[in-house]
């Protein structure tokens, strides 16, 4: 039941996604950051919670919930070290995916060749 | 075909006119985007089971899903996952590191550091920009309605 949860709420936000991306003239990268914030936000606010609880990675998985991360962190810091925890706690609850991103993003462009665009 | 008028020559190349995708393109991003979701939550119950607490199984779906988003990138398969799905590839945060490898492989001959390490961050640069910033913004918010009180 739960992969279904995952798979109905991430499918929804990639849908919300679509119809941005068909009805503006927003590219692909202005809806990764926007979807980010967005998270931000709404983790911040204690909104974007009840949809991780319920549709689990499908609420996670998506940058939406990079963003709702790096809220949960900020206040998390906040709350154990005050300001200084609010600057570090961000990039601490995302640091695994930050990290991942840079290294394999670094070993895959030297393995692999571009293939060519059609 | 010879014999059309002006006006059924209009009318039969309307026809022949595609109509607009929208409702396949929601359709695409709906599969796709909530198949790697259901493959990000596969992921989390392994390990969960594995013994983890929640906030390493965060940090170890998000690294696994990084890793396949930039293999499958590398192979040139993420780009076909990314025209079938549109919105539906590039939102999950396997499309957040295809947006990192992209460019990167792209560049690649311009050299290790003007070319790869820094194109690696045409797309990601502004995501980090603004979600850490944003990030700093939520906790001293926290921090200030709190003490408020």
């Amino acid at each position: 039941m739960e992969f279904v949860r995952a798979f109905i709420v991430g499918g929804l936000i990639c849908v919300v996604g679509q119809i941005i991306l068909d009805h503006t003239k927003l590219t692909p990268a202005h809806i990764l950051v926007s979807f980010l914030t967005a998270g931000v936000v709404l983790g911040g606010i204690g909104l974007y919670e009840p949809l991780v609880r319920f549709g689990g990675a499908g609420a996670t998985v998506p940058i939406i919930g990079f963003g709702y991360a790096l809220a949960q962190g900020a206040i998390e810091g906040a709350k154990a070290n005050g300001v200084i925890g609010a600057f570090a706690g961000g990039i601490t609850s995302t640091a695994g995916g930050i990290a991942a991103a840079i290294i394999f993003g670094y070993i895959m462009s030297l393995v692999f060749k571009p293939k060519t665009k059609n | 075909m010879e014999n059309m008028t002006n006006k059924e020559y209009q009318q039969y190349a309307e026809k022949k006119i595609p109509k607009p995708t929208y409702f396949k393109n929601m359709l695409m991003a709906f599969l796709v985007g909530g198949i790697i979701c259901t493959i990000g939550q596969l992921i989390r119950n392994w390990l969960f089971n594995s013994g983890l607490d929640e906030k390493a199984v965060a940090g170890g779906t998000s690294i696994i899903l990084v890793f396949i988003g930039a293999l499958l990138t590398g192979l040139g398969v993420y780009d076909k996952i990314g025209k079938i799905g549109g919105a539906g590839a590039a939102i999950p945060i396997t499309g957040f590191s295809n947006a990192i490898v992209s460019p990167a492989m792209e560049h690649r001959t311009e050299g290790l550091i003007f070319g790869v390490a820094s194109k690696m961050f045409i797309i990601a640069g502004p995501v980090l920009v603004y979600g850490v910033s944003s990030s700093v913004i939520v906790g001293i918010l926290y921090l200030l309605l709190t003490k408020g009180r």
